[in-house]
């Protein structure tokens, strides 16, 4: 039978992060991203640590509870750093986390703060060797005199062990805010995105990157807007888009020209001037783009609305999905207390029929397309039992309040889903809170 | 708790003001994109600010020009006692209002920026270090009078040209007038005298049709007073 939510009945799985209210500044998650396969689920937070959990395998063939994800590598990414000539402290959040599709036994992934990307290699190590003719097995020199035969050291099973290390530094190429990074299909190259240019490197280069995008203007008071996000396409690996801080997606061809600061296509619905406010220029800043993995779409996240463009027509969107539109009479209030400036971020599920983003009080938004259907959800520990199916929640918009509902003015501005990610082909979600990671699945029939 | 909030143009400016400031002691520097979407709202809210004060001294422009009318009439009555020191007298204390914005001519005297007191979280206008409330020009005194007589020469029909300068102040004024803008000075002036003239001229309707000339005027001079918190803003 469907439920609210569509076919789909979500249920809590797990919950990861710190149970009390008092949230660590450093704990607070700041992106969420599922690996290729989706057995690998990475988490990057304010204090520049990634966290990675790994999807066990042997319980998958259980049809009552999907398997668990646990704690495979937890690494210090990026360090603070002080920017000596100017004066600027570097903040070590990790802006974005993607990882590399795998190639051999190891994984890699590049993780961003604002000035710096950095290539991590995270292989597992599960054998170690024993015997040494030198050396005692505490680590300690043996005394010569007492070697009197020669032996090679054996490899024996050992407890694993997950390293990371950092294979490669992509450094100084960003007077901005990095905001992007994105992995090219060709899996040689990406690009990374700063607030007025796009550089484009090479994963084995990292003294040199190209800049495909530039839009400083010569004059900086002439500057009217900025790149918020930039992503390539999943298969063409010539063509990429960026959004703008005006509500505008540009798609670039690199076969075009060397700079691609003209555009191939450009995304723009003209505003509806009944809606113009004193806060119109921020609401229609776009927080992220994502390519459908069809590559045949792109969806945009503003403050209030989720678009989907079809790459075929610019002039307009082919779909808008409402997140939270009775914020549209708040705006005023949500800029006093500067929520207007979060950056909501969305997510396509494996097949590209349903889109989910967050919103506000750790509710969360799923849209599926064809149906028509939405539903809200919330990410809550009350609803944490396991296996616990999640209630559909609705905000109550004027008038009377029924049971259930919750008043728009009831809503905690504080506890805000700006990350969510999806397994790129099962029903498992991932959602931030502020400082926890909650996994939710579909229930199996 | 309730989302009350005043969403009134002078409000929207000093928070606006006080977001940009505070940017730039946050951590990880000054953060470009908010910058730049607070200096929007900071324009919106400013364009709405001065369109009101616009309005409001129209407002102000007609009832003075109906005293002027009005003691102009009483003047040419015999028998009616002359209160024109009177009238007039409030005329200085009353310079004509006009947004510096119009005024090219007094941008030597008229350095304009916006500022918040950050103790009293007042907006004000600081002119060439003086202080004032309003987004008002009470530089120069001279022309503007000027202006204003001659659109009591244009419209004020029971007036005789003769007799519309009841008081030797606004005589005086006049002639300073004509002096000053017959110097090559003037040129650029004239121009500016003029456009104010024909949208005054004109009455009221002339006012309007002629508003969108006026907000792309006062929005060009509010983003170029804008232009020292840009350049603090992205001082890379």
């Amino acid at each position: 039978m469907a439920g609210p939510g569509g076919d789909m009945q979500w249920c809590f799985s797990q919950v990861k992060g710190a149970i009390d209210d008092d949230v660590a500044e450093a704990d607070i998650i700041s992106t969420v991203e599922f690996n290729h396969t989706g057995e690998l689920l990475a988490t990057g937070d304010k204090g520049g640590r990634v966290v990675i959990f790994q999807q066990e395998v042997e319980n998958k063939n259980l049809p009552q509870f999907r398997s668990e994800y646990n704690v495979y590598s937890t690494f210090q990414s990026h360090e603070p750093e002080f920017d000596y000539l100017k004066s600027l402290e570097i903040e070590e959040k990790i802006n974005k986390i993607r990882w590399l599709p795998q190639k051999n036994a190891a994984q890699f992934l590049l993780s961003t703060n604002d000035k710096t990307i950095k290539l991590w290699k995270i292989s597992e190590r599960d054998k170690r060797p024993e015997g040494y003719n030198l050396k005692e097995e505490d680590g300690r020199y043996r005394d010569p005199n007492t070697i009197t035969a020669l032996r090679v050291p054996i490899l024996i099973p050992m407890d694993l062990m997950v390293e990371a290390s950092p294979r490669r530094v992509f450094s100084n190429a960003h007077t901005y805010h990095i905001n992007s990074v994105s992995v090219n299909s060709d899996n040689e190259t990406y690009l990374s995105a700063d607030d007025l240019r796009i550089n484009l490197w090479n994963l084995e280069i990292t003294d040199r990157s190209f800049n495909i995008v530039d839009i400083k203007p010569a004059n900086m008071e002439e500057l009217t807007e900025v790149i918020t996000a930039a992503e390539f396409h999943p298969l063409q690996c010539n063509t990429f888009v960026y959004s703008s801080s005006k509500g505008t997606i540009r798609l670039c061809d690199m076969r075009v020209s060397a700079l691609c600061d003209k555009h191939s296509k450009l995304f723009e619905e003209p505003e509806n001037p009944s809606n113009r406010s004193f806060f119109s220029e921020i609401i229609s800043s776009i927080s992220d783009v994502k390519f459908s993995h069809n590559g045949r779409y792109i969806m945009t996240r503003d403050y209030l609305s989720v678009k989907i463009w079809d790459l075929n027509m610019e002039n307009r969107p082919v779909e808008t999905y409402q997140v939270h539109e009775y914020l549209r009479s708040k705006l005023c209030s949500l800029y006093e207390n500067d929520c207007i400036f979060d950056k909501f971020e969305c997510c396509w599920n494996g097949n590209d029929s349903v889109v989910m983003t967050g919103s506000y009080n750790n509710f969360f938004r799923m849209f599926e397309r064809g149906q028509r259907r939405d539903a809200t959800l919330e990410a809550s520990r009350e609803n944490s039992k396991p296996l616990q199916v999640l209630k559909p929640r609705k905000v109550c918009t004027g008038g009377k309040r029924k049971k259930d509902e919750i008043s728009v003015d009831s809503l905690d501005f504080n506890k805000k889903i700006l990350h969510t990610a999806w397994h790129p082909q099962d029903n498992i979600i991932a959602v931030a809170t502020t400082n926890n990671l909650y996994i939710f699945q579909d229930k199996v029939n | 708790g309730a989302m009350e909030c005043a969403v009134d143009a002078q409000s929207l400016i000093s928070m606006s003001l006080m977001k940009i400031h505070s940017s730039r002691t946050q951590r990880g520097g000054i953060k470009l994109h908010k910058n730049l979407l607070v200096s929007y709202v900071l324009r919106n809210a400013r364009q709405l600010y001065i369109k009101e004060k616009y309005a409001e001294i129209y407002r102000m422009q007609q009832y003075e020009e109906v005293m002027a009318v009005c003691s102009g009439i009483q003047e040419l009555d015999p028998l009616e006692p002359l209160e024109p020191q009177g009238a007039e007298d409030a005329e200085p204390e009353q310079p004509y209002y006009r947004s510096c914005c119009m005024e090219d001519q007094f941008s030597q005297n008229c350095n304009k920026t916006t500022v918040l007191d950050l103790d009293t979280h007042v907006v004000t206008t600081v002119e060439n270090g003086f202080l004032h409330q309003d987004c008002c020009c009470a530089a120069a005194p001279q022309c503007a009078p000027g202006a204003a007589a001659r659109k009591r020469k244009v419209d004020s029909a029971a007036c005789s040209p003769d007799a519309e300068e009841p008081s030797d102040y606004t005589a005086g004024r006049k002639r300073l007038k004509r002096e000053e803008c017959s110097g090559a000075d003037c040129s650029p002036d004239a121009s500016n005298i003029s456009n104010l003239i024909s949208i005054f001229g004109s009455g009221f309707s002339g006012l309007l049709s002629r508003q969108a000339d006026l907000e792309q005027v006062c929005s060009k001079q509010a983003l170029a007073s804008l232009g020292a918190w840009t350049r603090a803003i992205v001082a890379f």
